[in-house]
């Protein structure tokens, strides 16, 4: 069961991230990037990342990809045009060399581990947000309150930069 | 119940984690280099962040430690604010040239 799901998943994520890259409109891509997160969501959950599941689904394909579909439709961004022709040797020669890349990373990792444990769903418990919360408000609090000086220096940067005059 | 000639296997290994993420890093790159649209591109960086999420989190699988989700959680926290700044960019860019090209912005080569 874990790996039928692992699979189906595997495959949608690997799916939709082709579609977003081979895409000429914005906004197919955008919807793309959404089934891989998504998909990702799942491969979360059946790592035992409860928390880190529902935050993939609220803040990343919510707010983030609304965020993307918003500044799209405000650009009224169309389908990217086509410059001078791509030459055709880069695509007949790009896809081999480049699934040959990915085969050759696949080798690398399955031999240099060997002996990774099974994914059991259910058998990872420290996912959940009581977990995640302990670690980061005691061993990560530093890291944590930099990170809200971060994001205060994101909003500053982002109401600076979409003034009118600049 | 018929014998399938091949077996269904129940459980993958860490490892076939691993290699899914960096398939999608890989084509997240691919999508940086090949695509001229400016959004396009910065999708990409995010397929990029999430695939090294998803390796943040197998690891940590793996070793049986939460350090891994709480990194993932800061790569999220990051991304956010960095598609903020970046989109507010994108905004500005497009008021001044009127184009989402990026072949149509290089005032800065030469």
């Amino acid at each position: 069961m874990d790996a039928i799901l692992f699979l189906l998943f595997a495959t949608l994520a690997v799916i939709a991230a082709i579609n977003l890259v081979v895409q000429t409109h914005p906004i197919s891509s955008a919807l793309s990037l959404i089934g891989v997160m998504a998909s990702l969501a799942v491969l979360y959950l059946l790592l035992g990342a409860e928390f880190l599941a529902a935050v993939q689904l609220v803040v990343y394909a919510g707010a983030i990809m609304v965020l993307f579909v918003f500044v799209i439709m405000l650009l009224n961004a169309g389908a990217e045009k086509r410059q001078h022709s791509r030459s055709l040797m880069a695509t007949i020669l790009g896809v081999p060399l480049l699934a040959g890349f990915l085969a050759l990373i696949a080798y690398i990792i399955r031999t240099n581990l060997p002996k990774t444990s099974p994914v059991v769903f259910g058998s990872f418990k420290q996912g959940g947000p009581q977990d995640i919360g302990r670690a980061l408000f005691t061993s990560y609090v530093l890291p944590f309150e930099v990170t809200s000086v971060l994001i205060l220096i994101a909003i500053i940067g982002a109401v600076v930069l979409a003034r009118k005059e600049i | 119940m018929p014998e399938l000639p091949f077996t269904i296997p129940t459980t993958v290994p860490v490892s076939w984690y691993l290699i899914l993420s960096a398939i999608l890093f890989t084509l997240g790159v691919t999508g940086f280099l090949i695509r001229r649209n400016i959004i396009t591109v910065f999708m990409s960086i995010e397929l990029m962040l999430n695939a090294v999420n998803l390796s943040f989190v197998a690891f940590s699988y793996q070793l049986k430690q939460i350090d891994g989700h709480i990194y993932s959680f800061f790569v999220m926290v990051v991304a956010a604010a960095e598609a903020a700044v970046g989109l507010a960019i994108i905004l500005t860019v497009f008021k001044n040239r009127s184009t989402l090209q990026i072949d149509d912005v290089s005032s800065m080569k030469n």
